[in-house]
């Protein structure tokens, strides 16, 4: 599981080598070690340096020189405030629709589809076909599905469910929509895999103790689920805050959606603002960073995995 | 009786003409039985008869096809199972992994929003002696603490009718007799209505009062220990229930206290108060430990039914007793347990001996022959996959 990879795996190995410090242990970690390096370490330590830079004095627009401006958090946190907050609202709002819509439908392949294992390797392929088709390319659907001459737009006019002169697209609904959307799968998988493995004699135990189907649920279901759904809404939430696809004006967003990744996208590519752009990127991973860990912590699901 | 009071005291069951049907097959057929107030009814049966499917409608876990479900008099069988005054240990515990040992057994008293639920519960952890475990988690337990961890989320509740699903079938030997015995002095203490379902006919015989012996969705007898031990009424019993040599024969000789049965040309005498059947074509039997040995054909005594010669074919020792395999011609082979009274085996292999016994001692069965051949093949499917699943294991 993905989660059990981020929590576990990464800490306690370095230790154990450092422990037992075998030399065949430290030869079969070298590639690992070397790529992390390269690709992981050095990327962000240039990002750091990035952020802290300053304006050079004699060069060219977008040319910047090493220093230690630190006002770039400010300037950044003050100029784009908004969008954070946002990224994170419709982060949060669109996980809690994953979870939502995810949890009954993994519940009914994991648990109830027990009988029907040809039923449950169909819904499985139902979940992941989307994945066949460019993530790019389905976000643009939904825009087609969503634009002013749509059918589905003009009918919800017909009937005044939309004022005549509403949008969808560029609204808040449908960028959370599409996050909701394109991350499903990341949560409908975890949560797969651990009701997958709900033993049903605990659900039976519960209703013989005196609890009605919904103290069972409550009670039994859902903390014995919880790897899942903690593992799932970290696939979902992590990914969806930093997601710039979905709130860009080319796809489903507009003007006023703009989140964290598009801003740092604009920075970076057509402000050429880098120092901006790389002092947004620590802050959202910062940001992300103490909310996993806060959440992971609350859960107390590490006995569980 | 309602779920949101303790019971006072246990309630009798009552199954009236349950039939339980899955795809594909039956699993009960017609089942009555009644269990009184306050006693230990143990069900027994190999596996795939249908007494763990009993147990379920009685948990209600499963919905009968047909019949109704009594408990204390009323029909609980539009009940809910968290409606029912019930409690099941189950076989595999389902102790709660993500609760302490101490929020397992306060569970049932929570739903019921009873009054100190933790203090009950740290009473009922003293009774199986595990209070000092209270914050553990299950998995962090034996199997025979966990088993006990069971038995008090179960009992705590105090519910009027106790199921216990083969709950020692985990525990080594030694842990099993101790927990019997201590699951015997609980029931007494509470008087509590225990139902035991279990395929262990010695753990039955132990504990119940009265055994039910189950065979493919039906009752074949049901009794008290010994009753069903001395005078079973099938072939099936007469097997299951420990061991029997059972001999088919047509019935030659009726007096006013016994019947004669022609088995190959030796007479065999039955008491008549000990014989279900006494004309036509009858199976009597008697248990092995019951017979004895003799390597001179003994002298003539009407009280005793002589068998022989025969041929001693395995001798097998097992500490208490020498179990002995002898073939009689016309009869089969006879099972002969031996109390290892001398050191050394007096008879050997190969041997010829006679075999006698008490009249007293014999039995006989209801069964029509024609339906019991002495080792029938069982076509039951479910059998057949049971046993699939063991050989393949």
């Amino acid at each position: 599981m993905a989660f059990a990879a981020f929590s576990s795996s990464t800490a306690p190995a370095a230790a154990d080598t450092s422990r037992k410090k075998s030399p065949v242990a430290l030869l079969l970690l070298l590639p690992g070690i070397l790529y992390l390096v390269l690709f992981f370490l050095t990327p962000l330590i240039s990002l750091l340096l990035t952020s802290l830079k300053a304006p050079s004095e004699f060069g060219d627009f977008g040319e910047f020189s090493y220093a230690f401006r630190w006002e770039n958090y400010v300037d950044v946190v003050t100029a784009y405030w908004p969008h954070i907050m946002r990224s994170f609202g419709y982060a949060i709002t669109a996980t809690f629709f994953a979870l939502i819509i995810s949890y009954p439908l993994a519940y009914f392949i994991g648990v109830k589809a027990r009988r029907w294992p040809l039923l449950q390797s169909l819904a499985l392929v139902l979940i992941i076909a989307p994945f066949f088709i460019s993530f790019l390319l389905r976000t643009l659907a939904w825009k087609q599905l969503f634009s002013d001459e749509s059918f589905l737009v003009t009918s919800l006019k017909a009937i005044s469910v939309l004022a005549p002169d509403a949008h969808v697209t560029g609204t808040a609904f449908s960028v959370i929509f599409g996050l909701t959307y394109n991350f499903i799968p990341f949560m409908t998988l975890p949560l797969y895999t651990t009701l997958e493995r709900l033993d049903v004699r605990y659900l039976e135990a519960g209703s013989d103790l005196y609890a009605s189907q919904f103290h069972v649920f409550r009670k039994v279901t859902i903390p014995l689920s919880m790897p899942g759904i903690v593992a799932g809404t970290l696939l979902t939430f992590i990914p969806a805050a930093g997601d710039y696809i979905n709130a860009s004006r080319e796809f489903l967003g507009g003007t006023g959606t703009q989140m964290i990744g598009n801003v740092i996208e604009a920075n970076f590519l057509v402000l050429q603002n880098y120092p901006a752009g790389a002092a947004l990127s620590i802050i959202l991973m910062t940001a992300i960073l103490v909310i996993v860990s806060i959440y992971v912590k609350k859960s107390g699901t590490e006995e569980l995995l | 009786m309602g779920i949101d009071t303790f019971a006072e005291s246990g309630a009798d069951l009552e199954l009236v003409g349950i039939h339980k049907r899955f795809p594909g097959f039956t699993a009960i057929e017609d089942l009555n039985l009644t269990i009184p107030a306050g006693s230990f009814f143990a069900l027994l049966g190999p596996s795939g008869c249908g007494k763990t499917t009993t147990l379920r409608l009685v948990a209600g876990l499963e919905a009968p096809t047909a019949g109704r479900i009594l408990i204390g008099g009323k029909d609980v069988t539009d009940q809910k199972s968290f409606q029912r005054p019930v409690n099941t240990v189950f076989q595999s515990y389902a102790l709660f992994p993500h609760m302490t040992v101490l929020e397992n057994v306060a569970f049932g008293l929570r739903r019921r929003k009873m009054a100190d639920p933790l203090d009950k519960a740290h009473e009922v952890l003293s009774l199986v002696e595990l209070d000092h475990l209270a914050s553990r988690r299950p998995q962090q337990l034996s199997g025979g603490q966990q088993q006990r961890v069971a038995l008090a989320r179960a009992i705590v509740n105090r519910p009027a009718l106790l199921l216990l699903d083969e709950p020692l079938g985990a525990l080594d030997l030694k842990l099993r007799r101790q927990m019997q015995l201590e699951l015997k002095t609980i029931q007494e203490d509470v008087g509590l209505t225990f139902l035991h379902v279990t395929h262990d006919q010695e753990e039955a015989m132990t504990m119940a009062d009265t055994i039910a012996v189950m065979n493919k969705g039906r009752i074949e007898q049901m009794g008290a220990p010994q009753e069903l031990y001395e005078l079973p009424r099938t072939s099936f019993v007469a097997n299951f229930l420990g061991q029997s040599n059972l001999f088919t024969g047509p019935v030659v000789g009726t007096t006013s206290t016994s019947i004669s049965v022609d088995i190959s040309g030796q007479k065999i005498t039955v008491p008549i108060d000990r014989a279900h059947r006494t004309t036509g074509e009858i199976t009597v039997g008697v248990r092995p430990e019951k017979l004895t040995l003799h390597s001179t054909e003994p002298a003539h005594n009407p009280d005793v039914n002589v068998m022989g010669p025969g041929r001693v074919i395995d001798v097998s020792f097992s500490g208490v007793s020498t179990q002995y395999l002898v073939d009689v011609p016309g009869a089969g082979n006879l099972i002969v347990f031996a109390q290892n009274m001398t050191f050394g085996s007096d008879v050997r292999e190969d041997d010829k001996v006679w075999v006698s016994w008490t009249i007293g001692h014999g039995f006989g069965l209801d069964d029509e022959p024609a339906d019991a051949p002495r080792f029938s093949p069982d076509l039951d499917t479910r059998t057949i996959a049971a046993q699939h699943r063991l050989e393949g294991a």
